[in-house]
């Protein structure tokens, strides 16, 4: 038996974690195409119970596994890189359909399932990283420290990889990469493995392996849900995907309709006689439809457009500068060709959406990106509006999600920092004297995200001391569609005027304008009571603190540390609503966020069987005496620090997309960079574990508590300085922040497992599984704290957390 | 003894052919029952949410062709179990067939007389169709999945609407050979109402449209074109929720 791990093998488990972390990621977003991504989140929470479960099993197996060790390293390994691909072909046969699990008991029993097949590949994955440790237990530094690099590795390569291949041929690399381990294991050179064994396994293990990948990479289709709305259209005749795209941010898919026009209009006015011309429609993730329309440079064919609650602002007054955020596949911007926009600067997000209208479908789109009075820029809305210093007479932001998924609240754990105070106020600034910024929503009833955006627009207003907020906003809508408007100054009476005649000439109503009486509302689009119209006077007047608390619904301004705008969801309704489900109330239910509940109780329920299960029945085997409370000191060690780790992570990175702006690359810069760098601190971590007793124990938590508290305070005057500088110094400075944080909160880990490794060394599994479940609990338990309180309390109670970890360093007394 | 014999053969021969008839007829009158137990949520249902309905109410008519089109007829068998159950129930090829209750409401909020003509886009399984078929004089519908229209089509014969003109196609510019229509039912999910269905619309006529995913409408769009054109729309919120009382 070695004692000191060679380079071999921790690059062999390394490659394990990485592969763990590309799995996890990458069935969230298989889930989301095949199903909808909150039931992703919740699948993978308990998946990831895996490594729980490999905790107990460990525990109790720890001796009898550690006496074959290569072998059954090897035998993990590769049990991971065939179940990886193997248990999500098994889970997306079976027929889950969430739509139904109020209707029918049978779904839940699927759901479970699904739960229990997934959890396999975690399981296996978790028995190499736990076994190691136990194994090399004066070493464990080493072991978490190849554990943390391999994580931050794959989280990286899997993004990589996404812009590369679709998702679901990116299993078959998990399969090559636990078999390049395996491999990487059997030739470490562990004694008592004869040559002629290691060289026979060796091939075969590479031969299979390869098979194996063959065959799935040729076979593997994905089985997405009947009811998702792509597979819809393509019941149509004549309909056919034409092009597909896979990238991070979704599956893109290209559908054609030759039979039957696809005639995508929403909002269309009930006066409107013309209809769209050709188009092709586009989903991401099998859903959310948007559309390229065909557009031959004539004005007229595109006439629909000015027959939506959209047009609205082109009406009012004649804009020559407009700036466009999410412009995705150019409705927007036909809209404002075909009001004759002399400059308009686009934004979009997805570099494939931008593709598809520029280069691939550039003449059936009218090559309108390229067009002379057009800047277009790849990007995130709030980043490039920092970046630039240009002024716009319309910032436009028009229905950026789909209207499925909004109305069916799948995005209220999302965070979005379109929607803020913050980013209101940002967008002001860059409208000019007389302007407008002006958002198109979906109608809801009962009305939901309209009335927590106008929250959020008042009180962005009056941060930026505007006394009256009433004299500058507008709103009208149509049954389907609102637009909300706030002018950079005051609403005229001949503003005021043109409102009614656009209203009119379309039958929408006007919901609110400075001096609206209750009569003018709720004319041609009749609503039970004139919701909005109240909402806007309410929330205008000196009740509406009154009246937030009142609506049923969460309609408080979202706010950069609370970038909810789609969280609506109040315990005291629940018990009004829980009796209309069976009446068809479902949809008043907002089901992202009570699944995140119900993800987190489950993960607290299992998580409490697997931790206490082998406490309560093994005890002696675990080496705790029964009076001993010692172990409970370990439990509460390793669970502080599962669930701070994760807090922080978490806040920091949404944190970090307010300074690096892409979501995308925040999540993936941040997260590499926390997880390198705390490897290299377990790394580190063994000159600290050898020096005195507690005092070095507290160091790196106080490090930790220190660094989060002043880039938790100062975080305006970071993200102020950094936005001054170039985007390549953006990312560094920010990985120079993130550095020394990661490498502090990477310590404490292996110093608690090499502590206990001196006195009770069986225990060793049962706090890997602890901190296995704790950081399953901590993923879900951080949104639902983001939510409720905000980032800055999140990242004030994890230092609490670090501080009781401290307090309950194991001591140097054997347990026993 | 032989006689005897042939005798008790006979008998059982008969006795089993007399029990496959009347279980026939003891399922049928199972059916009716459930359909009658489904009436009354449905009243329940309604009587909950009068206020949105603004009617205390519904026509007794639509009942009647509630408590006789045999819903269990219009979905797979596997479903039948659950065919008179208020609820939404799958009919293959991602389509439902709505909840009985949203169906009671959508016909009632129709205003159907005997004499009318109905319009349906989506004929999805074809129940809507039938239940139509009971209060108007002729019932049109459109279903653009070509084997769903098929299978609404063969459900609609054997349930004995053959009435109904059933069309497997675009519904978008409706039906103009037979247009304009008294009622006008979209069931089929579209991004805006389509013009030509409100040109088809006669002047008194109305049009209901539920708005919502499959298994979950979020609510119902009433439009109406009074007697001088004017085209108003209503939406009607399906269950009894009102996201603020009181005074503000």
């Amino acid at each position: 038996m070695t004692t000191k791990p060679n380079l071999l093998f921790l690059a062999a488990v390394a490659i394990i974690s990485a592969s763990a972390l590309a799995y996890e990621i990458l069935l969230m977003r298989l889930f989301s195409i095949i199903q909808w991504h909150h039931f992703a989140y919740m699948i993978i929470s308990l998946a990831l119970l895996g490594y729980g479960i490999s905790g107990v099993f460990l525990a109790l197996n720890c001796d009898r596994l550690t006496q074959c060790f290569p072998s059954a390293i090897m035998a993990n390994m590769l049990l991971f890189s065939l179940s990886a691909p193997v248990c999500f072909l098994l889970a997306q046969q079976i027929p889950f359909n969430p739509a139904e699990i109020l209707w029918t008991p049978v779904q839940l029993l699927y759901l479970c399932s699904i739960y229990l097949i997934l959890t396999l590949p975690f399981f296996f994955a978790a028995n190499v990283v736990g076994l190691s440790f136990y194994q090399y237990k004066e070493q464990v530094s080493f072991i978490y420290a190849a554990d943390l690099f391999g994580a931050g590795v794959g989280s990286a390569s899997v993004i990589l990889l996404l812009f590369l291949v679709f998702p679901q041929k990116i299993l078959a690399v998990l399969t090559m990469s636990g078999v390049v381990a395996a491999l990487m294991v059997s030739n470490c050179g562990f004694r008592g493995q004869r040559d002629s064994t290691n060289q026979w396994l060796s091939s075969s293990v590479f031969i299979i392996g390869i098979a194996v990948v063959l065959v799935l990479t040729a076979l593997t289709t994905l089985n997405v849900s009947p009811y998702k709305s792509q597979n819809q259209l393509l019941r149509v005749p004549g309909t056919k995907i034409i092009d597909r795209y896979s990238s991070p941010l979704g599956v893109i898919s290209v559908v054609k309709s030759a039979v039957t026009p696809l005639r995508h209009a929403p909002g269309l006015s009930l006066n409107a006689t013309t209809e769209p011309p050709e188009q092709l429609a586009v989903f991401t993730d099998a859903d959310n439809m948007t559309a390229i329309t065909r557009y031959n440079g004539n004005p007229e064919t595109i006439s629909y457009l000015d027959q939506t609650t959209s047009a609205l602002p082109y009406h009012l007054k004649q804009l020559t500068d407009i700036l466009i955020l999410g412009a995705g596949t150019g409705s927007d911007i036909l809209q404002a060709n075909y009001h004759a926009i002399k400059r308009i600067d686009a934004v979009e997000l997805n570099p494939q959406v931008i593709d598809l209208v520029k280069e691939k479908y550039a003449d059936f789109a009218g090559r309108i990106y390229s067009s002379g009075n057009i800047n277009l820029h790849v990007g995130e809305a709030r980043g490039y509006l920092t970046a630039t210093k240009e002024n716009y007479d319309l910032v436009n932001i028009s229905l950026l999600d789909a209207f499925g998924a909004s109305a069916a609240g799948l995005y209220s754990m999302a965070e979005n920092y379109l929607y803020t105070e913050q980013g209101i106020q940002e967008y002001m600034q860059h409208v000019s004297p007389g302007g407008y910024l002006s958002f198109t929503r979906w109608v809801k009833i009962p009305p939901r995200d309209e009335v927590k955006l106008l929250t959020t627009v008042i009180n962005a207003l009056k941060r930026d001391n505007i006394r009256q907020p009433g004299s500058r906003i507008i709103m009208i809508r149509s049954w389907q569609t609102s637009t909300l408007m706030v002018k950079n100054g005051v609403i005229s009476i001949d503003e005021i005027s043109r409102l009614k005649q656009f209203c009119n000439e379309r039958s929408f109503d006007p919901v609110y304008y400075p001096g609206i009486s209750e009569p003018e509302v709720n004319q041609f689009n009749i609503q039970q009571q004139p919701y909005l119209y109240q909402a806007a006077m309410a929330l205008l007047g000196d009740k509406s603190r009154a009246f937030i608390d009142a609506y049923k619904f969460n309609i408080e301004a979202a706010t950069d540390d609370q970038p909810y705008l789609f969280h609506f969801f109040k315990w005291r309704t629940l018990p009004e609503i829980l009796p209309l489900l069976d009446s068809g109330g479902t949809f008043l239910l907002e089901s992202g966020y009570l699944l995140l509940i119900a993800a987190l109780l489950q993960a607290i329920f299992a998580s409490l069987l697997l931790i206490a299960l082998p406490l309560w029945l093994w005890k002696s085997k675990l080496g705790i005496k029964p009076e001993s409370g010692s172990h409970l000191r370990v439990l509460a060690y390793f669970s502080c620090l599962g669930l701070a780790f994760l807090f922080i992570e978490i806040a920091f990175i949404q944190k970090f997309i307010l300074i690096l702006h892409h979501p995308l690359y925040a999540i993936t810069v941040v997260l590499s960079a926390f997880l390198l760098t705390a490897g290299a601190g377990s790394y580190f971590s063994k000159k600290l574990s050898g020096s005195t007793e507690k005092s070095a124990s507290m160091l790196p938590m106080a490090a930790i508590a220190l660094l989060s508290i002043s880039y938790s305070l100062g975080f305006e005057s970071i993200t102020g300085f950094l936005l001054q500088t170039g985007s390549l110094s953006r990312y560094l400075l920010s990985i120079m922040l993130i550095a020394p944080l990661g490498f502090c909160m990477g310590m404490p880990f292996p110093m608690g497992l090499d502590k206990i490794s001196q006195t009770t060394p069986a225990m060793i599994p049962w706090a890997w599984g602890i901190n296995g479940c704790a950081s399953v609990i901590s993923a879900i338990l951080a949104t639902l704290i983001a939510m409720q309180f905000g980032f800055t309390v999140l990242i004030f109670l994890a230092i609490a957390l670090y501080g009781l970890a401290a307090l309950c360093f194991p001591d140097s007394k054997p347990i026993l | 003894m032989k006689r005897l014999k042939h005798l008790i053969f006979w008998l059982i021969v008969i006795g089993l052919i007399l029990l496959l008839f009347s279980s026939h007829v003891i399922a049928e009158d199972d059916f009716q029952q459930q359909r009658r137990a489904l009436v009354d949520i449905i009243k329940a249902d309604v009587e909950r949410t009068r206020d949105f309905l603004k009617q205390e109410s519904l026509d007794e008519r639509v009942f009647d062709a509630i408590r006789k089109v045999p819903r269990h007829e219009f979905v797979s068998d596997d479903q039948r179990p659950y065919a008179y159950q208020n609820r939404p129930l799958p009919i293959g090829y991602g389509q439902t067939i709505s909840q009985p209750y949203i169906v009671a409401v959508m016909t009632d909020l129709l205003e159907l007389k005997k004499t009318d003509r109905v319009l349906e886009v989506g004929t999805g399984s074809g129940y809507q169709a039938a239940i139509l078929a009971e209060l108007a004089d002729s019932v049109y519908t459109i279903e653009i999945v070509e084997d769903l229209g098929r299978q609404a089509a063969e459900n609609l014969k054997r349930a004995g609407y053959d009435a109904v003109h059933t069309r497997i196609g675009d519904g978008y510019y409706g039906w103009e050979a037979a247009a304009p229509f008294d009622g006008i039912v979209v069931t089929a999910v579209a991004s805006h109402i389509p013009p030509p269905l409100i040109k088809q619309l006669k002047p008194g006529g109305r049009m209901i449209i539920p708005v919502g995913a499959q298994f979950m409408t979020q609510y119902l769009v009433l439009v109406t074109k009074d007697v001088d054109g004017k085209v108003t729309t209503r939406q009607i919120l399906p269950v009894s929720f009102v996201p603020l009382t009181g005074a503000h």
